[in-house]
């Protein structure tokens, strides 16, 4: 590329590599910075779960967009993308969970959102290793699976053959309206973007992201144990719950055949390794909605960072400082890049957005989520 | 062999030998298709000592079950051949893990293993506060490998003597999956169920795996590690009459082409990759050892009449006609290349120490080698290593590493000054071992685009392009990410593209989610199929 990019991002996970597709589709030059490989970070480490989420009526408006545009993407997917549309499983305990699942099918549909509620009977049939005896599940037939790290590297393939530029290994350590710069030096551009994901505060101070630590345990190829990504309706507590370690039921079936078990949350700053308590208390969850899993050879435990916010909201748009920031995605940083460079290329076309990008506005309070 | 036992082999009654692994079984019972690759190809075992997983089977409805660590047990049910698939609904987590609290665990029940209880047990005038782990049948590790049931090795038959006098708890079947607080606390899965043990002091004695280096044909059934097929000689398996090429490095060539000889096997070629030259001068720094040489020598005299080719490697294998195992070799001299007609291709580069459960733990390793003082202890408080996973130097050093090992780790500080000396001549051995049988350059380049480099995930040389390093390769491709973790393809990327080991994640060898979840599983019964 010759002279300087209209627009430098900051980061090649799945949001970085979405922002660079997007922008470059406008017809903007870009340039991609990334310390060190496209979809490394917290992208490589996360499930891969597109999903439709009602946390918030934000959230919802945010996933159900995004979702949507991964859904017009998917044909596009070459198989190294292990795109899956399988659909989710929110299982219901009991039959105060079974008044929730109700609840949410009416939020899904007032946002467009297709779903079925399904008896005893239905969730045993459809998804045969759940443990008997639970009341019932919100079938959400549009969510859908993918591998991320290779969905970034194919977002980025995109965003390089309609002329964007990655450096990898390149790290960034200050960023200002139209500049980054780092130990290989300076790029000047029209535009930056902070999609540095749990590392966005190190270059926008201010930025309330805090890593939230989560457990994955994948296992051996098992084809056909596992149908739906599987996740209890009390994964919302635990998502967004104010406890310092949280762990819920939720495991997907991968295109390989393989199973991957999570979930736990916990803010430990971002220290590596595997708390076994709370792996225990992971896997122990999972197993008390289906105890076939208790056979199954696992392969590989490993640990990520989610980008968390205060009130559950990832932060796009212009900060104080001028820059634009597409970080704090927290657990649904896949399900959403698609829908965050959306709204930021918009907002640099100054095109009507799809959806009300206030909620999202990093100058936003981002008062705690209750 | 005896103990004739009736097993059901995807779905047939058949008639095999009992008393030792199921792969010994099916081997012998002409089995060559252990499980179907992700890609559908056929695989059998390479190692045959619970590493490569390419003999995974299904056994009584339990998929993924590694054939050379299972027993084969009358009335039991095989399923060959699959990719993989769905238990049949299982019991439920019956009750939490056992557990055992130890002042010394020793994970290895090889020379260094065995000698470390010893010495551990000696320290602590008894070896009631001791446990030895070990995933084998019996102890004694490779090297002192046997058949159930057949006599003891004598070599390692001193050993075993002192651990039973002293009361030292051998734990054999027993796969060491994680080790925690700082290797403190060590989950276990026996063929009885799970067990936490809890050590005051760990002494890592994991051993050493062989190195594959991949070129085309090499995953072919009927294509195997050398110390694979000596593995399976020790364990009963018969090759009389097969076609057999020995080809590789390293010192192991030759005892193994003397057993395979002496089994009945028609010997076709023995292919050192090294050149002339190197041998010679390594032959020469042995002279201070002249018991190695003319063990050599020995060998050599035993199988007289089979070419023994330095300066010689496999470029390719090739298919049997109508069948899905090895039928041709080919090899080569860098400036002619010939064929030989072979139904077992033993080849393997040397060994890698097994410095994964060191490296869980964060014990500093170097070149491959976990980094010990002189009192065998690691980087890590209370964690001692013996043996091969510092450095592969043969079976004294071994020995005279595990006894320090196990009388550090029961307090001495002081060792005899002869234990030190043979464990210091070991380590010269191990470093003129390296140079001697240094992988050459042009088995580097074997590898075509086409060509496997991850058997777990079916991962072609090809595929790693756009990668430069492990993680990405890992990342982008999967390779390194199937249930071997890593340990047989990583050595071989380390040699082929210079990529550092990635980190070690837990659990350092598969293990069962319900064991992970701190429970046991039931073991599978034949009964309930």
């Amino acid at each position: 590329m010759s002279g300087s990019p209209d627009v430098v991002v900051v980061g090649a996970g799945i949001v970085g590599a979405a922002c660079a597709y997007a922008l470059a589709r406008d017809g903007r030059r870009v340039e991609v910075l990334e310390s060190r490989f496209a979809g490394g970070g917290s992208t490589a480490a996360a499930m891969g779960h597109l999903v439709v989420m009602d946390d918030s009526p934000a959230q919802l408006a945010l996933t159900v967009f995004s979702r949507a545009l991964w859904t017009a993407l998917a044909p596009e997917l070459p198989a190294w993308c292990e795109d899956d549309p399988c659909g989710t499983l929110w299982v219901a305990a009991d039959d105060e969970e079974m008044a929730h699942v109700h609840a949410k099918a009416r939020v899904y549909a007032a946002g467009g959102v297709e779903t079925r509620v399904l008896g005893p009977l239905e969730t045993a049939a459809a998804e045969p290793r759940l443990r008997r005896g639970l009341a019932g599940a919100l079938l959400v037939p549009g969510d859908r699976v993918l591998y991320p790290p290779n969905a970034a590297r194919f977002l980025l393939e995109r965003a390089r053959a309609l002329g964007a530029t990655l450096r990898e290994g390149w790290p960034v350590e200050a960023i200002g309206p139209g500049f980054a710069s780092g130990p290989k030096g300076r790029v000047d551009a029209g535009a930056v973007v902070n999609a540095a994901g749990p590392d966005a505060p190190r270059l926008t101070a201010g930025l309330p992201i805090q890593p939230r630590r989560g457990h994955l345990v994948i296992t051996d190829r098992y084809p056909g144990f596992l149908r739906h990504q599987v996740v209890e309706l009390g994964y919302l507590k635990s998502a967004h719950g104010a406890d310092r370690e949280s762990v819920a039921f939720n495991v997907q079936p991968r295109a390989t055949g393989q199973i991957l078990i999570g979930s736990s949350r916990e803010f430990v700053g971002l220290a590596p390794g595997v708390n076994h308590a709370l792996c225990e208390r992971m896997l122990r969850r999972a197993l008390a909605y289906m105890p076939d899993l208790a056979r199954l050879s696992t392969i590989r435990t490993w640990t990520g960072f989610r980008p968390a916010t205060p009130d559950s909201l990832p932060f796009i748009g212009p900060a104080e400082d001028g820059v634009l920031v597409a970080a704090g995605h927290e657990g649904l940083g896949i399900t959403t890049a698609l829908g965050t460079a959306a709204l930021l290329a918009d907002h640099l076309a100054g095109r009507t957005p799809a959806i009300d990008p206030q909620p999202y506005l990093p100058t936003r309070k981002a008062a705690p989520h209750v | 062999m005896s103990d004739r036992c009736v097993i059901r082999v995807d779905g047939k009654d058949v008639e095999v030998s009992g008393g030792g692994s199921l792969a010994v079984a099916l081997l012998a019972h002409g089995v060559t298709r252990f499980r179907t690759s992700v890609n559908g190809e056929p695989r059998g075992p390479i190692c045959a000592m619970g590493i490569c997983l390419e003999c995974r089977v299904t056994i009584d409805g339990v998929p993924h079950r590694r054939a050379c660590l299972e027993p084969c047990v009358p009335g039991m049910t095989v399923e060959t051949g699959t990719v993989g698939d769905s238990p049949r609904p299982a019991d439920a987590v019956a009750a939490p893990a056992s557990s055992l609290e130890v002042r010394v665990a020793v994970v290895g029940a090889g020379p260094a293993g065995l000698a470390a209880a010893c010495g551990a047990a000696k320290a602590l005038r008894g070896g009631a506060g001791v446990v030895v782990l070990d995933e084998g049948f019996a102890a004694g590790g490779q090297i002192w490998r046997h058949r159930v049931g057949s006599a003891v090795p004598a070599g390692a038959a001193p050993y075993l003597v002192r651990l039973e006098r002293s009361g030292v708890r051998v734990v054999s079947g027993a796969t060491v999956v994680d080790a925690r607080d700082g290797g403190r606390t060590l989950l276990v899965e026996t063929r009885g169920g799970s067990l936490v043990v809890r050590a005051e002091k760990l002494i890592v004695a994991t051993g050493a795996r062989e190195r594959f280096l991949p070129f085309p044909g090499w995953t072919l059934p009927g294509a195997m590690g050398v110390g694979a097929a000596q593995a399976l000689l020790k364990s009963g398996l018969s090759f009389r009459g097969k076609r057999v090429v020995i080809a590789g490095t390293g010192p192991l060539l030759l005892p193994v082409a003397a057993l395979m000889a002496r089994d009945g096997a028609h010997l076709a070629v023995v292919a050192e990759q090294a050149p002339l030259g190197r041998l010679l001068s390594f032959a020469a720094g042995l002279t201070g050892r002249p018991g190695k040489l003319v063990e050599a020598l020995a060998y050599r005299a035993r199988f007289a009449g089979v070419r023994y080719r330095t300066g010689t490697w496999v470029a390719s294998v090739a298919l049997a006609a109508g069948d899905d195992r090895v039928g041709e070799v080919t090899l080569t001299d860098g400036a002619r290349s010939w064929s030989v007609p072979c139904d077992v291709l033993c080849c393997a580069y040397g060994l890698v120490p097994n410095v994964e459960l060191a490296r869980l733990l964060g014990c500093a390793v170097e070149d491959g080698r976990v980094r010990v003082d002189a009192r065998q202890a690691t980087t890590v408080p209370d964690v001692f290593c013996a043996g091969e996973p510092t450095g592969v130097a043969g079976l004294e050093a071994s020995l005279a590493e595990g006894e320090i090992a196990g009388l550090a780790a029961a307090g001495r500080e002081t060792f005899p000054g002869a234990l030190l000396a043979r464990r210091d001549a070991g380590r010269g051995f191990a470093n003129a071992l390296e140079t001697a049988f240094r992988p050459r350059e042009e088995l580097l380049r074997l590898a075509a685009a086409d060509t496997v480099v991850c058997r777990c995930e079916d991962v072609r040389r090809g595929d790693l392009d756009p990668a430069w390093t492990i993680r990405q390769a890992k990342l982008y491709t999967r390779a390194g990410m199937g249930p071997c973790q890593g340990r047989v393809c990583g050595p071989a990327l380390g040699c082929l593209l210079g990529w550092e080991a990635d980190v070690v994640r837990p659990p350092v060898k598969t293990a069962s989610v319900g064991s992970l979840a701190g429970g046991t599983i039931p073991p599978p019964s034949t009964s309930s199929g």
